[in-house]
């Protein structure tokens, strides 16, 4: 049983959809150690569920576990937030460690 | 008159006298704003759209909320009788919930826009077929989204969607102010086309609710503000009493005043569908005017309502007796109800509604409202000439006889603010007027207006005892009796003044 779950709603294939579930992908794939479970809801389909969860805005990351539960609006672009809020981070590390490390590859 | 010839078809909403307000109901398949301040109605009236939708068109509504929780809307709509639950249960009404959630902390990583909002609103729409929809309200939506772009951009998707969805919308607004910007987010207008204002001002320390609709693009409405209610059974009922029409129809059909003299001072009666206004000081016998015109119905079988705002029903039932008359056997056998408020109970446009629900009931054929002048201090002049038009068009309408006393200020001579107001509107006016002469106060009467027929123009003599009213014989060589001034002249005096003005 994975310890991070998350249900993230879309709007069918529109760019800011695309935007969020590649990022979060993009952030899991430098932490292949932490298992999580991802569940994309598209509320053109399924709007009741959509309804039942109150979303407003999409797309819209909501942390099922570990509680509390948690929501994050937008396309997932503002990674330091993003990170933060989900927990990815322990304390004492800083999102830019990170980066940094990455930044080599890049060269 | 069609609303089509003059531009875009409409949508009856329902609602008492809105439809006549705006020349047939919301524009078709459009949003229209709904703006007021805090308290002004705004949920009440979103709420009541959907409700008459149902109840009278078969029509079914969605109410997104972004404000109140779904179960607080149910319950405080329940005291107007509309079963939300029931309907939602039958799939007439349904509610997208965006109400604010205590359960999780949100914070924005991103872009992002309300996709999941129009895809929950279509939805519901889907599902029951609507053809309402309201939206509640927009201000509620920026405690929720901060970002006006966002919102404006989102509004505007929204309300384009709903447009394609055949769907006729009201989005409420949050105004600061009675009488300054339309909403206060400035995107208001730019997401409708026709705006609706709601108002609730504080008026001489009274409360009086208005509603005015300030633009239809591309149709036509009636301009100005209409004074509106919330009467605690049918929820809102707009009183379109400037947009009444002249339509009353007129009839030469006498009946009696309940006194042969005056019936023959006015040329033969009263006229069936009329308005006579009867004005006088304290003591004149005003009161006593209303009950013989009580009596005079009864005897010949017709049923009198009678409203009383000045005298309780003991003293009416007291007064009644001392002149010969049992208002007891009246009631009993049906001729007569009397309903004693005080004015002071409500305001004027509640009064009008509750005062035309009992004459629907009771279906009298005469009305008399005692006195008239009593209400006036519950409204400004404005607003009470807007009840005394109400009422009387509502009576005529109806072709009843209508008898309104006024209480003049003075005893002797002088207007009262009710006739200023009023007189024009009335077809009859008798006035009752205190003569003081050599140090004895005597009564006078004359029938100083009745359209449509001759009258008696002398001022008579009146005189009250246990038996009723005397009407005796004309006030001979005096003269000032209206201006209350009444001067006792000669026959020789006045062949001196003629003499005078012939120099």
């Amino acid at each position: 049983m994975p310890t991070l779950v998350f249900e993230l709603f879309v709007t069918g294939r529109t760019r800011q959809s695309q935007a969020a579930i590649q990022n979060l992908r993009a952030y899991f794939a430098e932490i292949p150690e932490v298992e999580y479970e991802l569940t994309i809801v598209d509320v053109l389909e399924q709007p009741d569920r959509a309804e039942e969860r109150h979303i407003l805005a999409t797309p819209t990351l909501i942390r099922l576990l570990p509680m509390p539960s948690l929501r994050i609006i937008g396309d997932l672009s503002a990674r330091e937030i993003v990170w933060q809020t989900i927990g990815l981070l322990s304390s004492g590390d800083a999102p830019g460690t990170t980066r940094n490390i990455e930044e080599p590859n890049h060269d | 008159m069609t609303d089509v010839a003059l531009g875009l078809p409409k949508l009856l909403t329902g609602i008492p006298g809105f439809d006549s307000i705006t020349n047939g109901g919301l524009p078709l398949h459009r949003t229209s704003l709904l703006s007021g301040t805090a308290g002004s109605a705004k949920t009440v009236f979103g709420c009541q759209f959907l409700a008459s939708g149902i109840e009278q068109f078969g029509q079914s509504g969605v109410f997104v909320t972004f404000e109140e929780p779904p179960v607080d809307i149910r319950r405080n709509m329940r005291g107007f009788g509309w079963d939300i639950e029931a309907w939602e249960a039958a799939g007439k009404w349904a509610f997208v919930d965006v109400s604010p959630q205590l359960t999780d902390d949100t914070v924005i990583g991103g872009e992002y826009d309300l996709g999941a909002l129009l895809a929950r609103m279509e939805n519901a729409v889907r599902k029951v077929g609507a053809q309402r929809l309201v939206m509640d309200s927009l201000g509620a939506v920026f405690t929720q989204i901060a970002q006006s772009k966002i919102v404006r951009n989102e509004m505007l998707r929204i309300t384009t969607a709903l447009k394609k969805l055949g769907v006729t919308s009201i989005l409420t607004a949050e105004r600061t102010e009675e009488f300054g910007a339309i909403a206060r987010y400035g995107i208001e207008e730019f997401v409708t086309d026709n705006v609706v204002v709601l108002r609730n001002i504080l008026d001489d320390e009274k409360r009086r609710r208005t509603m005015e609709i300030l633009k239809f693009r591309g149709t036509d409405h009636q301009k100005g503000e209409y004074p509106f209610t919330i009467h605690p059974r049918d929820g809102i009922i707009v009183l379109p009493l400037s947009a009444l029409e002249l339509k009353q129809q007129s009839t030469d059909l006498r009946i009696t005043s309940g006194n042969q003299v005056l019936d023959d001072m006015c040329g033969g009666g009263f006229f069936r569908d009329s308005v006579i206004l009867v004005s006088g000081a304290t003591g004149t016998g005003k009161t006593l005017t209303v009950t013989q015109f009580v009596n005079g119905g009864a005897a010949i079988g017709e049923r009198c309502l009678l409203f009383a705002f000045e005298e309780s029903r003991e003293q009416l039932f007291r007064n009644a007796r001392g002149w010969g008359l049992d208002f007891h056997e009246l009631e009993k056998s049906g001729c007569l109800r009397v309903i004693c408020r005080y004015p002071e109970v409500a305001g004027l446009e509640d009064h009008l509604v509750s005062m035309k629900a009992e004459i629907d009931e009771f279906k009298p054929n005469r009305v008399a409202v005692d006195s008239l002048s009593a209400l006036e201090r519950v409204g400004n002049s404005k607003g009470f000439r807007e009840f005394v038009i109400g009422l009387t068009s509502f009576i005529k309408h109806h072709e009843m006889a209508g008898l309104f006393t006024a209480t003049t200020p003075t005893l002797l001579g002088g207007a009262s603010v009710t006739e200023a107001h009023i007189s024009t509107i009335t077809d009859s006016i008798l006035l009752l007027r205190y003569v003081e002469m050599y140090g004895v106060m005597r009564r006078g009467m004359t029938v100083l207006k009745m359209r449509g027929s001759m009258h008696d123009k002398e001022i008579r003599e009146v005189s009250i005892d246990s038996a009723g009213m005397h009407i005796g014989s004309p006030f001979r060589n005096v003269s000032g009796i209206l201006a209350g001034v009444p001067v006792h002249a000669s026959e020789r005096e006045i062949a001196r003044l003629n003499d005078l003005f012939g120099q």
